[in-house]
Formats: C-alpha cells, structure tokens, sequence
C-alpha cells in the first residue's frame, strides 16, 4: 500500500467522520423544548392580499436532517403503524409521503403539525399519544421518504422485509405546493 | 445483424411457446387437484327454487335473489343482437372512490347508491333521461374514510316493502322511504375509534336486517347483527370470536368436522385475550334459504396478518356460518382456513343450488369459489363438503382433507418472522376476492371473475393501536404463473371442471352478470364493459366506460317493456386505488402490497362515478 493512498484514505475517513459529526448532533443539554408543537406552521399557502408562510418553526433546526432525530423517526414510524396506513411511502389508507405532493404543507414543521393536530379525511391526531420529540422524529423521518433530507443521514437500510429501494437512492421530489418550500 | 435479431427472436418465441406449454400442463394437473368423483353428469346444477322466485324484471338486492344467482331471466339481449347494445343513458354520482355498488330497479325506479358519503340517487325511469326523483345524503364522518382499509366503498343496499337499507361508512345502518327518500330509522352499530368501518350489502329477510362490520386489518373483533326492519333496534348479534354465547353457539349447533367441534373454540383456539381484536369481520355476501330458514356468510380473516402472534386455529374466522335467522343460533361452521397465514378471508358468495350428487340424488348444496383457492360444493343442511377441487393456481395449500375437511398446508409458505418467503399463491386477495360470480340456470355454469396474483410476504410485529392498522406485514403482489393478473372462469359444479377461461391482464374486480338470453357480462380494471357467450366464453361485444369498472352489473325490464342492461364505472377499492387515492407505484409495498401488482393502472384508468345504461336500439 502506497504512503499516498494511505493518505489519502486518511483524509477521506476524516472528512467522513466530521460529516458523520454533523449529522449526528444531539441536543443533551440546554432548556427543554415547549410541549406545543407548531401553532405558527399553517399548512395554507394563500394570504389575502400579501403576506407569506411564517418562517420555520425554530425547534426544526434539532430535527431536519439529523441522522439521529431521523432513525429514531423510522422505528417510530412502524411501531405508531404509521407504516400501516401510508407504508413505505407509496400510500395505502393513507396518502403517499415519497410523491412531493402535500395538502397540508411539506415543511417539517407543518408535517409535525398534521401529525398532531390530525387531518380531517382520516389522518388521527395524535396529540397527547406522542411526545413531542417523537412528533419531530416522526417529522423528520417524513420528509426522508421524498428524498427532501442529505443522503449521508438517511438510513441505508430499512428495519424490515420492505422489498422497497434504500433510501440513500430517493430521488428528491419538488414539493408541491411549491412555495409551501420556504425554509 | 438483422440475421441475429431473428435468430434470437425465433429463439425467444420457442421458449415462449415451451413456457405457455409448460404453464398450460400446470394448470390441468392442478385442475385435477383433490377430485374425489371423476364421473361426468349430464344434469345441471338449478338454482334453489324457494330462494329464487320468478323473476318480475326489478332488480332489489344486490345477489338479485335470496340464493346470490346474479342471474337476471331477461332474454330480449342475445348473442345474435348484442352486438348493437348502445348507452341509453348514464347518470354521474359526483364520487371518485371506488364504485362498487349495483344500481337497484323496482317499479321504474333506479336506485344509484355512490361510495362515501354514501348518497342515494332515486332516478324516474319513466321520464327522458331519467332526472332524479330524490337524493339522500346521510353524511357519514369524513374520518371513517381514514380506518377504511381498501376505500371508502359501499357494495349496495337492499329494497324490502318500499324501503331500502343501507349502510354507512361510519358504522350506521339506515332505512329509507324509496318513495320519498325520508330516512325511517338510523341505528349506530359499530365505532371508528376502534377501527370499524361498514361497506357491505345489508340482507332483508324475515323481518330482519343482516348487518355485518368491516376491519379484519384493523384489529376489530368481527359480528353480524340483525336490526328489526321496522324499528332499525338490535335483535340479536353473533361474534366471530370470543366464548360460545358470543358466538351464538349452543344446543342446535353441528359442526361437520371435528375441527369445529367443542367448546368456547372462540376462546381457547387464540393465545390468551387475542380473540378480542382477533377480526373475522362479515363484510362479503350473505345468502338465505327460506325453506331452512337459514342464513349463509363467510368471516373475515384473523388479524394481525402476522399469523405468529395468534397461535391456534383462529375460530371463527375465515369460515362459513349457518344460522338460524330468528335467532341467530348457530347450525354449522366450517372453518376453510384455520389459522390463516395469507389474508384469505372467507367472506365471499355462496350461491345456493340444487346440486345433483354422482349417484342422481338432487342435495340441497351450497356452492361457493373460496379466497383460498377452492371451489366447495356443501350440503347445506350440514355444511358437509360434496366436493372440492381448485379453480386457481394454488402452491400455498397442498389440498383438503375430505375425511376431516381440514386445509392442508404447504409448510415451506409459511412467513416468519425474519423471514420472507417467496412466490405464494394465492396471495392475499386469494384466488378471488369479494366480487361475487353469476351463476345461470342455462347452461348450468358458474361464472367467476377473480384472480391471478401471488406475492413475497414478510412479517413483523404488529402493534395494537385501536383505529390504527393491525397487520405485521411487508407484502409485495406480481401476476401468478402465465402473467395475466385477472381469470375468468365458467366452472361446471357438477362435472367439478373449468369449461373455459378468458384471461385477463388486469386484476378482475368487477362481478358477474348471466342472462337468460345466454350472455355473460362483466367489467375490466381499464374501464372495458364486456359481453361473452355464455356457452363459449366468445367475446361478443365491449363498450370502453370513462373509469375502471370494479361495480356490479344488473339487468332489468325498463318501463318502455326493453331489456336494459347497467353497470357503475368508477376505479378503486383495494385493487384499484392506486388510482382513487392516487398512491405512489414506486413503493411496492403500498396498499398492503397491491400497488405493485397494478403498477400501470394509473397509465390505464382515471377516477370517476358514473352508472352507464345500455339497451338494443327502438
């Protein structure tokens, strides 16, 4: 083995490792979050006359895109049976969750929204059933299913005999709405 | 090159052929199955005269008799002239969920009954164009739609003494003036907090409403009730699980093998408290012999799907019933499926015959193509099988036992968990799911839509959550051997053989309509109104309607003296609703594996709502 390729290997682990920091990064300390998940995230997208989508809810920052937050949003995901209704994305007594269309927004903020608030054409809420931490978790591993988050902190595998690709290979769908997309 | 581009096509065509060959031997040693009798008889299986009157023409419930025939006696539509059946006139419901309902006609009226929210359309048919008497709109909950597990469908009402009955998605059943379309009475009977929903065709009879609920995915524990048609109050309701005075099992009950034989099976054939969310809810079809004065359905299967949670045989679901329908007591049980692994729910038609036994003697029978792949003749004074043999490609059975009547599994289709077994067929909408056959008088035949998917199953553990689902499994379905998705299947119940058989590419999920003038009508998944020869199966005649057709098709005498023909068009339901709900064909897994098998349909089909009516022109 070359000095070289040694080296190189080197720097590619570290900047591997610095990713995987980032990705990663856990909140273990500081005050504890509010217990009322997003009032301010409104899943509508039209303001009489001007006005724009409040800017995203701060707790998101925790949550979007952390490899951690997502992971534990994907056990979650079977063990709620959110699985049951909208499965590995694609949808079944629930809507599709890969397809980039939204009715009630596809921010993380306004996902957390619907899941706990609930949707009126069946979607339960589930305030009450699940911390909000959970909610966010849940959240962030949403927004994974359209390919919305980085590849390096997604998981590669699913937890079960799902038949469906790795989510490391999720294209990114155009969220429609597409202005519900301010982050 | 070009040379080599034949070579390899003459190549490909011979394997092709081989394979077709191959698959073509399959199926007749297959066919020959499990036959008992090999004998041919030259008289006809005729349907059960007490339970099918003459017919006046009208159409009031859905099976068009007491004995589920689905065979209208009109004669005016023959193979000469069906060739010139144009629309007469369509009527649009306003939905895009799965239409599954059939139109009902009495007195020239037409009753058009739409998936949620379920309203009712009264349509003058002595009037052009039939303009609508009246509308119902009963307004069942929105969130119903979410605890739903195949689509917010309805499978249609039942008209009794100027009333019809109906149920909502949200658990309600409701009596309705037909003169007038006032709601009578509206009696809540179940609770979408734990997952119940109700989508089938109530059965009137004897003063009594046969109601049963839906939910075998969402962990509900499953019953039939009976309202008292006047009043809409519960007379009495039978469990399909849980301790023998659930179950309305006692003195009078007989069960014609020992496998249901014995004690509080409802209770000790579950692991401790599962029967309590152990499904096996009645949402198929419901048949009544009013010399017996029995009442005839299937149960729903066990949940979760995941059948390692549940050891035992799951009494009693994924089973036939006999009941007394004053009562509700218990006759017989059979149980087709003990223990179900597949999603065979056993709720589909039976169809009740005059059955000729290979020794001449004419035996009241039961006849009814099951979920799990066979074909069962019973006595139905005893539930005792006559004979049983496949009318689909079956690799997750090896078979039943005619000494004990008992299922014989295939140990090597047996999911577990960490595990995922390929190639299963049936898969877990059977051999045919809930679109229920035609059965004609003519020619003696039983004409069956269904069929031809199997599937790779993987199971997990299933967390009870009521109101939220209650299964356990990853499923991915794929056409079954040959590649066409849909069969179907004119079946001779008493030489036990298929006469002939139109494949299908598409999934067949509409139901069968026979007539006395020798046709044979059904739909197609992209929207094709088909008419075949009911002697040869030859296509005579299709009309390409504006949606999927998985709706059931009738036929009656209209005001002007005409044979009229009616079928709904509108794509959904659990095979189609990768279309009405608009899911993503890239997950495999969705709509509990079904999306994969129609990955297409949406290439196919659009959603849509509409009754077409069909006549021979003036």
């Amino acid at each position: 083995m070359s000095s070289r390729f040694r080296s190189s290997a080197l720097a590619l682990a570290l900047v591997a490792a610095l990713c995987g920091c980032d990705r990663e990064e856990r909140q273990t300390r500081g005050k504890p979050l509010g217990e009322t998940v997003p009032a301010s995230a409104s899943p509508d997208t039209v303001f009489p006359g001007t006005g724009k989508l409040p800017p995203l809810d701060p707790r998101a920052a925790a949550y979007e895109g952390n490899a951690a937050a997502i992971s534990e949003g994907q056990r979650l995901y079977n063990w709620m049976n959110c699985s049951g209704c909208h499965f590995h994305g694609g949808g079944g007594m629930g809507v599709a969750l890969m397809d980039g269309k939204w009715r009630y927004g596809g921010r993380i903020d306004q996902i957390a929204a619907s899941i706990v608030e609930g949707r009126p054409n069946g979607m339960p809420a589930w305030r009450g059933k699940l911390t909000e931490q959970q909610v966010w978790q849940l959240a962030a591993y949403v927004r994974t299913l359209s390919g919305q988050v980085r590849k390096d902190a997604v998981s590669a595998r699913a937890d079960e005999l799902s038949n469906t690709p790795p989510q490391t290979q999720t294209k990114r769908e155009p969220l429609s709405p597409s202005d519900s997309d301010q982050q | 090159m070009r040379r080599s581009i034949i070579v390899v096509a003459s190549i490909a065509a011979m394997l092709a052929v081989a394979l077709l060959f191959w698959a073509l031997t399959q199926k007749r040693e297959s066919d020959l199955g499990t036959s008992q009798f090999g004998g041919m008889s030259s008289s006809k299986a005729a349907p059960a005269r007490a339970a099918s009157p003459r017919d006046d023409g009208n159409w009031t419930m859905p099976g068009k008799d007491y004995a589920s025939t689905r065979f209208s006696a009109l004669s005016q539509v023959t193979p000469r002239n069906v060739g010139k059946l144009q629309v007469a006139f369509t009527f649009s419901t306003g939905t895009t969920e799965g239409f599954e309902a059939p139109p009902l006609v009495v007195d020239n009226t037409m009753y058009v009954i739409a998936p949620w929210p379920n309203n009712v359309f009264a349509l003058d048919l002595t009037k052009p164009g039939a303009p609508a008497k009246w509308v119902y709109e009963p307004k069942p909950a929105a969130a119903a739609k979410g605890v739903a597990c195949c689509g917010p469908v309805n499978r249609g009402a039942f008209y009794s003494d100027g009333r019809l009955y109906m149920n909502l998605l949200d658990n309600h059943t409701v009596a309705i003036d037909a003169a007038t379309g006032k709601e009578l009475w509206r009696t809540k009977l179940g609770d979408i907090q734990q997952g119940q929903t109700m989508t089938m065709a109530p059965l009137v009879a004897e003063g009594k409403v046969l109601v049963g609920n839906s939910g075998g995915e969402m962990g509900v524990r499953g019953w039939l009730t009976a309202l008292d048609a006047a009043t809409g109050r519960i007379a009495w309701r039978a469990y399909s699980t849980g301790p023998d005075k659930d179950a309305l099992i006692g003195t009078n009950y007989r069960a014609p093998y020992p496998q249901d034989q014995g004690k509080d099976l409802g209770v000790k054939s579950w692991g401790p408290e599962q029967w309590k969310i152990g499904g096996g809810p009645v949402w198929g079809w419901i048949s009544y012999d009013p010399e017996l004065k029995l009442i005839y359905y299937g149960t729903g299967n066990p949940g979760p799907w995941n059948a390692e949670q549940r050891p035992g045989d799951n009494k009693w679901t994924a089973g036939i019933f006999a009941r007394d329908i004053a009562t509700g007591q218990a006759r017989w049980f059979y149980q087709s499926t003990p223990h179900d692994l597949f999603d065979h729910d056993d709720i589909n038609e039976s169809i009740l015959v005059d059955w000729p036994a290979p020794n001449g003697q004419r035996i009241p029978a039961l006849i009814r193509p099951s979920r799990n792949g066979y074909f069962y003749v019973h006595d139905r004074r005893t539930g005792r099988i006559l004979a049983v043999d496949p009318y689909g490609y079956i690799n997750a059975y090896k078979g039943v036992d005619l000494k004990t009547g008992r299922l014989i599994p295939a140990p090597e289709k047996e999911p577990k968990e960490g595990r995922a077994v390929r190639n299963i067929c049936p898969g877990p909408p059977g051999a045919k799911d809930w679109n229920p056959s035609a059965f004609s008088p003519v020619t003696g035949l039983i004409y069956i839509p269904h069929l031809n998917i199997c599937m790779d199953m993987g199971v997990k553990n299933a967390n009870y959550i009521p109101g939220t689902p209650f299964v356990g499994a990853d499923v991915k379905m794929y056409a079954g051997p040959g590649g066409n998705r849909g069969v179907f299947t004119a079946w001779d119940p008493v030489a036990r053989r298929k006469v002939f058989e139109i494949k299908e590419d598409l999934p067949l999920w509409s139901p069968a309509l026979a007539t006395g003038g020798g046709l044979v009508f059904y739909g197609t998944m992209d929207g094709w109104f088909k008419a075949i020869d009911a002697r040869s199966g030859k296509l005579l005649w299709q009309f390409r309607t504006g949606s999927g057709i998985i709706g059931q098709p009738i036929s009656y005498r209209g005001p002007d003296g005409r044979q009229y023909i009616a079928v709904p068009s509108g794509i959904g339901g659990w095979a189609g609703s990768i279309v009405s709900a608009d899911l993503d064909p890239r997950d495999p897994t969705a709509a509990l594996g079904f999306v994969n098998a129609v990955k297409d349909l949406k290439k196919r089909t659009t959603k849509g709502g509409m009754v077409y009516v069909f006549a021979l022109p003036q």
